[in-house]
């Protein structure tokens, strides 16, 4: 069985594999910034994930019930379908952006400073064995 | 979902003619001293008085402009307040003209906030028409603008689609008295946008046969293009039309590795030419990509008339196919042969891998090398060696 998407184990389950990853560490040595990353599963019941990014480690990452309850520098944003291709490394998160399937909010240049970072934390993804709902 | 987006184009012998037009009242020419001298600048501006246009000239855009020549040129533009912006010369007209343009519409953000992710809402106060005077860069065809922070001693690679020129001229009237060094320079980096935007991870349909066809016809033109000059105008507006082709690749798929060593290098040993430089990689690069079985060689190899039966035989015979047309044309395969000074190039070898490293182009490449790899790509590259790895 796999580890359902959205849910505070698969969140958990990615906080270990950067925390695991060598070129993850390297890539975003010089970077810090929290995030949300928000699925909109379609149903008015968005999903928050977050994920606390410094220095090449996860600091903290949780299933978060209450958007109130953290303050994140960026959040990331976008249909359940569209976190599934990204997550499945089928699309890439910069043209999610460029063509406005996924929306940030935040310093977009920061991000841009770090493409490998973002290109790892995407590897890292693709190592969960995930469960997407039907 | 993917996009593709170009401007409209006006292209081949007279088409500069275009200008006569034009439908607006008040025209601002972006442009360098060089170019003023060479008297295109009159020559454009007599076309647009025809048109009834009043004209306004800045021309202090030096190579590698700066934030500072930008905001220069954006109050210029809201003083003068035009409605068609013109952007005439190489890249770095052209790129100061879009950055100048975005700033005169939008005088509340900051230049380093273009990027192809916010909303600008461009378009309210002018329209923005490139006409490119060397047969290179391809910036009349895209989005991208390169600038140089000259206070933090960086480069800046912003672009938002928005910032597409809504017009593009290439006439090849401009690069037909090109100097031959220029023409290689230039005419060569044609070639790496063209290879580079057809095997990189965006390459898309859309831009596919662009690259294909822009590879065939450098092969084709560029060597009579430096060998003839003005005595081959065929081959000048081939090759004023290749640079175009290829720059239509360029945001609607990207440049790779290639362009991200070219770079890097380039920022250290700033007397040798982005196009000269980039290309000493480019062989390199299809090699590495080559052996890594990720390559897209085949297509390429076949459009150019290289008689490769796989993957692998065509990114060996194609490297050796630019290094032949670089020596045909009197480029440097190499960086000692580009005159690099080996201590150096030692000195600055870790930070160019550092600058590889974080490069956006880097992960455009379809096999991303690590640090002992960009380390090896650089030293193979002094001396011109095949990769082996
Ligand atoms: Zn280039």
């Amino acid at each position: 069985m796999g580890i359902p998407f959205g849910t505070d184990e698969w969140i958990q389950a990615l906080h270990n594999e950067l925390n695991n990853s060598d070129a993850y560490r390297k890539a975003a040595e010089k970077w810090e910034g929290d995030f949300y990353f928000v699925v909109d599963n379609g149903d008015g019941n968005p999903t928050y994930l977050y994920l606390d990014l410094w220095h090449g480690q996860s600091r903290e990452a949780c299933f978060v019930q209450d958007p109130s309850e953290k303050s994140p520098e960026f959040i990331l944003s976008g249909p359940l379908d569209t976190w599934r291709k990204i997550v499945e490394k089928k699309l890439d998160p910069i043209r999610a952006l460029m063509t406005r399937q996924l929306k940030l909010k935040g310093n977009m240049m920061k991000i841009m400073k770090v493409p490998k970072a973002a290109t790892e934390l995407v590897e890292c993804c693709t190592r969960i064995d995930t469960e997407w709902p039907e | 979902m993917w996009f593709f987006k170009v401007p409209e184009f006006y292209f081949g012998e007279d088409a500069l003619s275009q200008l006569t037009l034009l439908n607006g009242k008040r025209a601002f020419i972006v442009t360098d001293p060089g170019i003023v001298q060479l008297g295109f600048v009159d020559k454009v501006r007599e076309l647009l008085e025809t048109a009834a246009f009043q004209i306004a000239v800045f021309a202090e855009v030096e190579p590698n402009p700066s934030l500072q020549t930008v905001r220069r040129g954006a109050q210029a533009m809201l003083d003068f307040q035009p409605d068609w912006i013109i952007g005439l010369g190489g890249g770095s007209s052209m790129d100061a003209a879009k950055a100048m343009w975005i700033l005169y519409e939008r005088p509340d953000i900051q230049p380093d906030a273009i990027n192809p992710f916010d909303e600008l809402g461009l378009r309210q106060k002018a329209r923005l028409l490139c006409i490119p005077t060397t047969a290179g860069t391809g910036s009349e065809a895209n989005y991208g603008i390169v600038l140089t922070d000259t206070e933090e001693k960086r480069k800046l690679t912003l672009g938002t689609r928005e910032a597409t020129p809504d017009m593009a001229i290439v006439d090849p009237f401009f690069t037909a008295h090109l100097p031959r060094q220029i023409t290689a320079d230039t005419g060569i980096d044609v070639l790496t946008h063209a290879i580079e935007a057809y095997t990189c991870n965006w390459a898309n349909d859309f831009t596919d046969g662009l690259c294909l066809q822009a590879a065939r016809m450098v092969f084709t033109y560029l060597p009579r293009a430096v060998a003839s000059g003005a005595a081959d105008m065929e081959a000048r507006e081939k090759m004023a039309n290749a640079a175009t082709i290829a720059g239509m690749t360029l945001g609607n798929s990207q440049v790779a590795l290639a362009h991200a060593l070219g770079h890097s290098a380039g920022a250290i040993f700033k007397e040798i030419p982005h196009g000269r430089i980039t290309a000493i990689f480019l062989p390199l690069t299809i090699e590495y990509i080559g052996n890594g079985n990720n390559g897209r060689y085949l297509d390429i190899a076949r459009a150019i008339g290289i008689p490769a039966e796989d993957e692998a035989t065509a990114a060996t015979l194609l490297a050796q196919a630019v290094r032949n047309l670089l020596r045909e044309i009197g480029q440097p395969t190499n960086l000692h042969e580009a005159g690099v000074d080996k201590q150096a190039f030692e000195d600055a070898l870790p930070l160019m891998c550092e600058h590889v490293e974080v490069d956006a182009n880097t992960i455009m490449s379809p096999r991303i090398p690590d640090m002992t790899e960009i380390e090896q790509l650089f030293r193979y590259a002094y001396h011109g060696q095949t990769v082996d790895f």
